[in-house]
């Protein structure tokens, strides 16, 4: 599991059966001190986020099984917004939001 | 399992319903000598751990799901352990 900022969305018109109406997220992972760390991944959102909020996800099967139904072909999923680290208020502000 | 240093906790109001009442904090990976390796990520806590202190991390996803008792329950790494000493020849 691992903190994360949404960037954008991706549209996919034809997917794998049981990825059909899946939200697809592009998420930058990010450290404890929110910098970036990594590339930028394409994740299936369980928790209806949006461009410019920090969450947490989990990769590999953990991903599908937070799916409905489970085992959907994923291997990254949001479960979590973020709204503070630590001490640090991370939600976005107002006009940061997509 | 993986020795890391618990660093901050993670507050979230919204989140996947398996994750109610499980206290998520942001860890960080030490060698056997308790040098950081540089890697972080989240771990939900088992043990009544805090910040600053030095836990043993569990991830596997199927070592979780009996340790919770959950079946399909989408959580990797948990706090399973708190390091007292680390003795290496």
């Amino acid at each position: 599991m691992k903190l994360g900022r949404v960037t954008g969305t991706v549209v996919a018109s034809t997917t794998y059966e049981g990825l059909e109406g899946v939200r697809l997220l592009v998420v930058q992972p990010l450290n404890t001190a929110l910098e970036a760390d990594g590339p930028a991944l394409v994740m299936a959102d369980a928790v209806q986020a949006g461009p410019g909020d920090m969450i947490f996800w989990v990769g590999s099967r953990e991903a599908a099984l937070a799916m409905v139904p489970t085992f959907v072909p994923v291997d990254a999923a949001i479960v979590g917004h973020v709204d503070r680290v630590g001490s640090r208020d991370v939600t976005p502000a107002f006009e940061d939001r997509g | 399992m993986k020795i890391c240093r618990v660093q901050e906790s993670v507050v979230s109001t919204v989140k996947h319903p398996t994750y109610e009442g499980k206290t998520l904090y942001c860890v960080v990976e030490l060698d056997e000598v308790f040098k950081e390796t540089g890697k972080e990520f989240l771990a939900v806590d088992r043990v009544q751990a805090g910040p600053g202190d030095i836990v043993l991390v569990m991830q596997e996803g199927n070592g979780v799901r009996q340790l919770f008792g959950i079946q399909d329950l989408p959580i990797r790494s948990v706090i399973v352990g708190i390091v007292d000493q680390v003795h290496t020849s």
